[in-house]
């Protein structure tokens, strides 16, 4: 199954293109992608950058199971899931998921899917960095 | 028998180690591993929880751990 997905853990910028051009395939109607990207403020606070990090050849394994259970679950072609780990500014771009499918509810629906299993299973690990300090995020009681 | 033992996120931060050599008591399962890092790593209770990986998988609390095994704690997830 591995040839209908693109998993993928980088310190560099992820790249939009790749995930486009990875799913694109003439037999589908319809592209999904999700594009995450670093907000300015949490609860209101203004936050500087994130600092991600990552377990990461556990990380990849996770992401790999995520597109393999997509492409069972869900009427798809292709799935790319891309993580960036280290630094990221506001507005850069932490993860990328890109699904294709013949009919586009699949592709919607299989797009959220991964999103919403990534960040619950994946070990990667954000901290929010403000002007007065830094927290690691889901980590406090 | 010796266990490594792998920190990340906020875990990394608390005991201010990324890896070290762990020894346990054959036959010791999860929940009993977890016992025991949290009386020798008191900082552990200031996480919300976290989670075992025994060799880059997530393991139950009755899974017993074999010597040699490469143990990651896992504090909450928060990619994305």
């Amino acid at each position: 199954m591995t040839i209908n997905t693109s998993i993928k853990i980088t310190s560099e910028k992820l790249n939009l293109q790749d995930c486009y051009s990875f799913v694109q395939d003439a037999s589908c109607g319809g592209i999904s992608l999700f594009v995450g990207t670093v907000r300015n403020a949490t609860k209101n606070k203004e936050v500087t950058l994130l600092d991600f990090s990552g377990y990461e050849p556990m990380a990849i394994k996770e992401m790999q199971k995520i597109a393999d259970l997509a492409m069972v679950k869900f009427d798809i072609h292709k799935i790319a899931i891309h993580h960036a780990l280290g630094e990221l500014k506001i507005g850069e771009i932490p993860v990328i998921i890109a699904v294709s499918s013949a009919h586009r509810k699949a592709a919607f629906e299989a797009c959220e899917f991964a999103i919403d299993t990534l960040k619950e299973t994946v070990p990667i690990w954000k901290k929010e960095h403000f002007e007065d300090g830094e927290v690691w995020v889901n980590s406090h009681p | 028998m010796e266990i490594q033992l792998l920190f990340f996120g906020i875990a990394t931060d608390l005991v201010g180690e990324n890896s070290l050599p762990y020894t346990i008591e054959e036959n010791t399962t999860i929940a009993e591993l977890k016992n025991s890092l949290i009386s020798n790593f008191s900082e552990l209770k200031n996480i919300n929880e976290f989670a075992i990986a025994v060799n880059e998988e997530y393991a139950d609390d009755d899974l017993i751990i074999t010597n040699g095994d490469v143990v990651a704690i896992i504090p909450p997830v928060s990619g994305g």
